[in-house]
């Protein structure tokens, strides 16, 4: 009994977590590349439709998923090109990103609202899912969870190990060395953004898919906010980004099964909790000024215009 | 042949003014393709959207109604935006000052005073500043970034908003409806013109934006914003506070929303509600820069943005559009003009 109430209750926890920990390691590849996208949760929420929709009308799940990578990808190329193309304020364009993408996703998601999804198939292997305890925790999730676990391996492997991702982190902390020894500065840049925004794009659908399988707008809330928040905590490093979230996604679950067994706090003081868990640990993490400039990529949010 | 920007020597003050115009014709452009695309007749939808709500006296009112909370927000945002104080979190802000100042038009229900009102408005606007005080502490104290602290905090308000109606606030003769009681007489906004909504509001927003003006061009507080802002290491040899500044900037953004959100309880609504404004502290970051951040530009900025509030209401109504469409078209014309923006510093060069 209590067994079966604790595996319930972690596996809400890394449903929850999932889209955060996608959200948030896209972000850190922009903005190891020196670029600030603060549209994150414009593009969550587009992401979400876009998945959501796709996955109304083809009934494929696979292509559902892809769409909401492709959403985010698509939002986060607008973004692109008006920072790094034209030189706008990069962070203008971030808060318009994502004024853009509510308005947007509530005005393709319309037509969906009260209509509901199956759901990603979770695996099943016969015989090992069903071991006590071990068995769901490990081998009982959707695809998302797998490949958001994927995506952080990948991406620490790629900023630490390969020629590409030194590149960019070289890019992000100096653009114009990396400009005069050769480095195409606003391409890789331009990568990395549609990168953030496809993954930002796929933590949307783990919400549309997964979470809620249906459309409710303004369903992200405020999730592309705290994926911010993550990467700050993380120090722009992967891992720490994935704990981080799944302390959040922890957070989050606990409040909503403290509201569940009737603690005398009202519902919503306890909802309050993620954003204020959110402020504290921001605070506690930039208390430390020189620390904090010691971490953060040097360029970050500075426009590159390549002068001759 | 190809496109390439080359710098200008000086910031060009045509393209300032100019580039406004340009995002909005091209909005208007890129919102034919839309409705195009949406299956609904472009033209027809444009005029629902842009020319329908001035055709009346009541629809030339309710645009000053809705202009009141962008202006006054968009004035005390404008000036942290100068400073690169980047508070977004307004929208907290206003609620926090409907609650404050609604709270005591709830507390002193049924007291007859003319110094009701404007007691309420102290109180919005201290419950605002009390709200964007959380920031400006923790970004001048321990270096936390305003931007995520301040946006946090809406949320926050929001939730705060909905437990005081569906709780100790909740109108006890309303049905168990998640709202307050009516406010009465004394403790709401005059109406200034008969059969409209539009009340003193917008006077004091006018009024508001003089102030504004003289202290950012005239008063030496300007001058400072305006140094830390574009040259933070000259403000400091200067010896210009930063600190100082910060706090300056957010207690202006935050009480300035906080007065908006008071009147919007006291004066279209009159009662606490659980959505007090359809997204007015967001919107009111379009409108300080459309705006150019300066206070006269704010109020035209602040017009046309409730323009396409009203409109989105018009269109929904005559032409059964959902009211999303006010969000996309805002959105489109802020990414129209931050493009724009570009020919302020650089110029075009066609390289054949």
């Amino acid at each position: 009994m209590t067994i079966d109430f604790l595996v319930a209750a972690l596996m809400t926890i890394i449903t929850a977590s999932t889209p955060l920990v996608f959200a948030a390691v896209g972000e850190i590849v922009a903005e190891r590349s020196g670029v600030l996208n603060l549209g994150v949760e414009g593009m969550m929420i587009v992401g979400a439709i876009g998945a959501f929709a796709t996955g109304i009308i083809t009934g494929d799940p696979v292509l559902a998923v892809l769409a909401g990578a492709a959403s985010g990808a698509l939002m986060a190329f607008i973004f692109g090109c008006l920072t790094l193309w034209l030189l706008s304020n990069q962070v203008a364009t971030g808060l318009a990103l994502t004024i853009f993408g509510i308005g947007l996703s509530a005005l393709l998601g319309h037509q969906f609202v009260g209509v509901t999804l199956a759901g990603l198939p979770r695996l099943d292997i016969p015989g090992i899912t069903d071991l006590p305890f071990i068995g769901p925790l490990l081998f009982g999730h959707d695809a998302l969870v797998y490949l958001s676990v994927v995506s952080v391996i990948a991406v620490a492997w790629f900023l630490r190990h390969t020629r590409a991702g030194l590149a960019l982190r070289a890019v992000g902390e100096n653009h114009d060395a990396a400009h005069s020894i050769g480095y195409p500065v606003i391409l890789i840049r331009l990568l990395a953004v549609l990168f953030g925004g496809a993954m930002a794009g796929l933590g949307g659908a783990c919400l549309s898919l997964a979470y809620t399988p249906l459309w409710i707008e303004n369903m992200t809330a405020g999730r592309g906010w705290i994926a911010l928040a993550l990467v700050v905590f993380a120090s722009w490093r992967p891992w720490r980004a994935f704990f981080g979230a799944y302390l959040f996604g922890g957070i989050t679950i606990i409040q909503l099964h403290a509201q569940g067994l009737g603690v005398a706090i009202p519902s919503q003081i306890l909802s309050m909790l993620p954003y204020i868990a959110t402020i504290v640990v921001l605070v506690l993490i930039s208390r430390d000024d020189v620390r904090m400039r010691f971490n953060a990529p040097a360029c970050l949010g500075r426009s590159f215009h390549a002068t001759g | 042949m190809a496109l390439r920007f080359e710098a200008r020597g000086a910031a060009s003050r045509a393209m300032v003014l100019g580039s406004p115009a340009i995002a909005v014709v091209l909005t208007l452009a890129a919102s034919l393709v839309m409705f195009a695309s949406l299956g609904t007749d472009p033209v027809r939808a444009l005029q629902a959207f842009f020319i329908q709500p001035l055709s009346s006296e009541r629809g030339v009112a309710e645009l000053m109604v809705k202009a009141t909370p962008l202006v006054l927000i968009a004035l005390g945002l404008s000036m942290g935006f100068r400073a690169n104080v980047w508070n977004i979190g307004a929208e907290g802000q206003l609620t926090l000052g409907a609650l404050a100042g609604g709270g005591l038009a709830l507390a002193l229900y049924g007291y007859e005073s003319p110094f009701l009102l404007p007691l309420m408005f102290v109180a919005g606007i201290a419950g605002g500043m009390a709200w964007a005080a959380i920031p400006a502490f923790l970004k001048t104290r321990f270096n936390t970034n305003e931007i995520l602290t301040s946006l946090m905090l809406v949320y926050v308000a929001i939730l705060l908003l909905s437990y005081l109606i569906h709780g100790p606030w909740r109108d006890p003769d309303g049905f168990n409806f998640p709202e307050s009681r009516l406010f009465h007489d004394s403790a709401r906004v005059p109406v200034l013109l008969q059969g409209t909504r539009l009340h003193i509001g917008w006077p004091i927003a006018l009024a508001i934006t003089a102030t504004t003006w003289i202290l950012l061009a005239r008063h030496i507080i300007g001058f400072q914003i305006r140094v830390v802002g574009l040259a933070p290491a000259a403000a400091s040899f200067a010896g210009f506070s930063r600190t100082r500044i910060i706090w300056t900037t957010l207690l202006a953004g935050g009480g300035a929303a906080g007065l908006a959100g008071v009147m919007e309880v006291a004066g279209p609504i009159g009662q606490i509600v659980p959505v007090i404004s359809p997204g007015y502290g967001f919107t009111a970051i379009i409108v300080a820069f459309l705006g150019r951040l300066q206070p006269v530009g704010v109020v035209f900025a602040g017009l046309l943005m409730a323009l396409t509030y009203l409109g989105g209401e018009y269109a929904q109504i005559t032409m059964n559009l959902p009211n999303a469409v006010t969000g996309v078209f805002q959105g489109m014309l802020l990414f129209f003009l931050l493009a724009s923006d570009i020919l302020i510093r650089y110029r075009v060069r066609f390289v054949p």
